[in-house]
């Protein structure tokens, strides 16, 4: 049996059919996972996703730390509850994990890790952070939930005291804030509106309850990797990994080479793929346009151009048709065909993400 | 609790097996199969007139989780996939032993005897097992 998280038994109660997931066991669906996909896209979902990874960073030189550790450059973190997504990469440029970084304080910074790659992530920031001074910790004693969809900060709201409420409702957008002994924050990972909150564990479970009682339906991974596909977000050890680098990821945006003086971890190996123009290959969206459902490692053909290979695929509930991430030859135009069972099918390629604020997104 | 009709055939694998008047046979994926899969999004059904033999893969069904092979029950030619999968893959789910039939096959000589189908009743035994 797998690590539990706080709402485990709650799950269960719930009806929830139990998976492992990096090692822990999680709901993948409670009832339909296309109804709990529609949930978020169209009013609003609560997933648990407490087994991600929550460290706090403390001391005077965090900000450098973390100018060493991350691709994305935290000197963009000037206001405070900011957050940024970063990779973070080892000497060769691949990718250890993805990662939000709070900017809290100038001596205290949050980090939220991947739950399949904390053990290596927590020695990798310890390693760095020992140089810096800067003291880690796991905050093992916080739940977290997911509250997104178009209704989702509105029904999390009623969570709260009026003051935090208000203060809650006035978030920007990538931007958190320490409301009494909680942390809300306007993030996610579905491509709609939403909250992200960490309380302490014992507060997980009536939260919860009140939030099916307001009507927010109980969600599962299922859902979750369904809406974050559709919403062109990567998975990490699906559509990169240490064996791949930003640029063939489509997570070039993330990347801050500027200012040129920061001296970030794996920059060397970067600006070599950039020396030499540019990365063989490059993460695109598909849609398929025969029937059928694209899955991870099915074989992509690229006329004239050669092959590559899907890194994630599904249907997508809402729009109906099957779409995937796969990466390709940098050549890569607009039309693919995939291999399913033998048979050649129909793709086209499209910039993600595939659907946003419960849209179609892509053209 | 599955639904287990008590007229039909089962293999362990969670296909069921109707006999029909004509002496051909439907089939197609148990209550208990569906459940498991959750929401299915496409079916691949054989063409008539291809020869299976038992146990071979000859339909896919999916859902948005993942892809499952459906095995032949037993051998035979196949006389119809169901056309109505195409557009409502979701009728597997909703009808699982009546609208959601995968395909129709004609045994071949002695195939139906030899094959090693379940009662309703050792087939609860299997999904009792399973623990489904």
């Amino acid at each position: 049996m797998g690590r539990k998280t706080p709402l485990f038994s709650l799950h269960q109660e719930l009806g929830a059919r139990i998976v492992d997931f990096g090692g822990w066991d999680m709901p993948v669906q409670y009832s339909s996972q296309i109804g709990e996909h529609h949930a978020v896209r169209r009013a609003a979902g609560v997933f648990d996703v407490s087994h991600m990874c929550v460290v706090d960073l403390k001391g005077p030189r965090v900000r450098a730390l973390l100018a060493q550790l991350l691709a994305n450059d935290v000197g963009k973190l000037k206001a405070a509850g900011k957050a940024l997504y970063s990779c973070m990469l080892n000497e060769r440029g691949g990718v250890i994990d993805d990662l939000i970084v709070y900017f809290l304080t100038e001596s205290w910074f949050r980090a939220v890790v991947n739950a399949g790659t904390r053990d290596k992530d927590l020695a990798w920031i310890r390693r760095h952070a020992a140089t810096f001074g800067v003291e880690v910790t796991e905050r093992t004693d916080l739940a977290m939930l997911a509250i997104q969809g178009p209704e989702a900060r509105a029904k999390a709201a009623q969570l709260l005291t009026a003051a935090d409420a208000a203060a809650a409702l006035e978030l920007g957008v990538f931007v958190g804030r320490e409301l009494s002994s909680w942390f809300v924050a306007r993030t996610g990972y579905t491509g709609e509106d939403g909250f992200e909150i960490m309380m302490p564990a014992a507060d997980a479970l009536p939260a919860w309850r009140k939030l099916n009682a307001l009507g927010v339906a109980s969600c599962g991974l299922g859902a979750r990797d369904t809406l974050r596909l559709e919403a062109g977000m990567n998975l990490y050890g699906n559509d990169m990994d240490e064996n791949t680098e930003p640029y063939e990821s489509g997570l070039g945006w993330t990347v801050a080479l500027e200012p040129r003086a920061r001296a970030f971890v794996g920059r060397e190996a970067l600006e070599a793929i950039r020396a030499r123009g540019g990365p063989a290959a490059k993460l695109v969206g598909l849609v398929l346009e025969d029937r059928g459902v694209l899955r991870g490692h099915q074989k992509v053909l690229v006329a004239g151009v050669g092959a590559g290979e899907i890194t994630s695929g599904t249907f997508s509930p809402t729009l109906e048709c099957s779409i995937a991430l796969a990466r390709v030859p940098a050549a890569t135009a607009d039309r693919v065909q995939v291999d399913i069972r033998g048979k050649l099918l129909n793709a086209k390629v499209v910039k993600p993400p595939f659907v946003r604020f419960g849209k179609r997104a892509y053209s | 609790m599955s639904n287990v009709p008590a007229d039909l055939k089962y293999t362990k694998s969670h296909e069921w097996v109707r006999t029909l008047a004509d002496g051909t046979v439907e089939i197609g994926i148990t209550d208990h199969a569906q459940h498991a899969l959750g929401d299915l999004v496409f079916v691949e059904v054989p063409e008539a007139g291809r020869t299976v033999k038992a146990d071979e893969p000859c339909a896919v069904v999916e859902s948005v989780k993942a892809a499952s092979d459906v095995y032949a029950p037993l051998a035979g030619a196949i006389t119809a996939g169901n056309p109505k999968l195409a557009d409502a893959p979701e009728t597997v789910n909703t009808d699982p032993y009546g609208e959601g039939w995968l395909m129709r096959m004609r045994p071949a000589a002695g195939a139906l005897d030899s094959a090693e189908l379940l009662s309703a009743a050792d087939y609860q035994k299997v999904l009792a097992a399973e623990g489904g």
